[in-house]
């Protein structure tokens, strides 16, 4: 189902990474949507090159996307900070300890902007969790690096064999005014 | 039932298949009766065999991928059966071995040892075939029957909860991931 309503939610930064991830060869993604990621996952759902699975909780995505790199397709996960934090023992005992490449975005939530008060624990905790995990990450908030630091994202997850994240920042998904 | 029995009566048909188990009885036992490199098992992350059964499932299409799960992960991934039902992978087979209880971590008794069914939980789930069986030959037809129907099936076995002496096995952890991802791979197969 596809969302109607005018959403500050940028179509045109959701297209960008989106692209990136094709030119990537993403031929999987999983995903739980959320606000900023609407876009994201209409254009998968509309993409016949694209098999979108959508989970009941992000831990499972991890499982599926293990499967996937097994059977030698490349894949990504979308989702949101607390997410996340939902799927840190698939990311633990699944892809860190059997070496599966992960390439993850995750919806920055609770960061400097955030009008909601429900994602401001979330947003405090997620930066210190992926350095505790020592997962690498990097920021995508601006136009001109997307598709560079996604094809960087996953030429590291491949070769070191481990999960990778993209933080997706306000600055880039959000055309409001904060 | 036993569940090393089970796995002894359908061993045969699993040579040309993508076979992805728990952690604990289910893969040593498994690898007591003898290893392939067309198996895996998935030694941690409790609920996630499933969903990499899924994963395999939906990339490979043009083999038949056989989930070996038992109650206690089938628990800690409950959602996982909805996402199983919604893509519907034609091509794989979910066996459920139930001993009603967490049996690798000293034996406490799982819900479905106070009647959740998990069966009935697949169904409701918009799983298009399941089975509940007690009996090897109950099993070994369910069984038969999952591979030569072409849908999603999950098979709960109620099993003795019993297991090995040991849980840790001589195969190493990342040997068998990569040899499993090399036989995935592999051109022609």
């Amino acid at each position: 189902m596809s969302c109607r309503r005018m959403s500050p939610v940028s179509t045109v930064s959701s297209q960008l990474i989106y692209d990136a991830l094709k030119a990537c060869d993403i031929r999987l993604m999983s995903a739980l949507p959320e606000t900023w990621l609407v876009h994201l996952v209409r254009m998968a759902e509309d993409d016949p090159e694209m098999t979108l699975v959508r989970l009941a909780k992000e831990e499972e995505g991890v499982g599926i996307s293990a499967g996937a790199h097994l059977a030698g397709v490349k894949s990504a996960m979308l989702m949101q900070n607390h997410g996340f934090l939902a799927a840190i023992n698939g990311i633990v005992s699944c892809a860190q300890l059997y070496r599966i490449p992960l390439l993850m975005l995750i919806s920055f939530r609770g960061d400097f902007g955030e009008r909601d008060p429900w994602q401001t624990e979330g947003g405090a905790v997620t930066e210190d969790l992926l350095r505790a995990l020592r997962i690498p990450f990097t920021y995508l908030d601006r136009a001109d690096h997307v598709a560079h630091r996604i094809r960087k994202a996953q030429t590291l997850a491949l070769s070191a064999n481990k999960p990778v994240a993209l933080l997706l920042c306000r600055d880039l998904m959000w055309e409001e005014a904060s | 039932m036993k569940r090393v029995d089970a796995l002894q009566a359908i061993y045969g048909q699993l040579t040309d298949r993508v076979v992805v188990t728990i952690m604990g009885a289910v893969a040593a036992e498994l690898q007591s009766i003898g290893h392939r490199p067309n198996f895996f098992y998935l030694q941690h992350a409790m609920g996630l065999a499933s969903s990499m059964g899924l994963g395999i499932a939906l990339t490979r299409p043009d083999r038949q991928v056989i989930v070996f799960d038992g109650d206690g992960s089938v628990l800690m991934n409950l959602g996982g059966l909805t996402t199983l039902a919604r893509y519907r992978p034609r091509n794989l087979v979910h066996v459920v071995f139930d001993n009603e209880s967490l049996l690798s971590v000293g034996g406490f008794p799982t819900a479905t040892s106070t009647g959740s069914d998990l069966a009935g939980i697949a169904r409701a789930a918009g799983v298009p075939r399941s089975a509940a069986v007690r009996t090897i030959d109950e099993f070994t037809r369910a069984f038969d029957d999952a591979l030569g129907a072409r849908d999603l099936t999950t098979i709960v076995a109620k099993v003795e909860a019993t297991g090995p002496s040991k849980y840790v096995t001589d195969l190493s952890l990342l040997e068998n991931r990569f040899a499993f991802q090399r036989y995935l791979q592999e051109p022609g197969i």
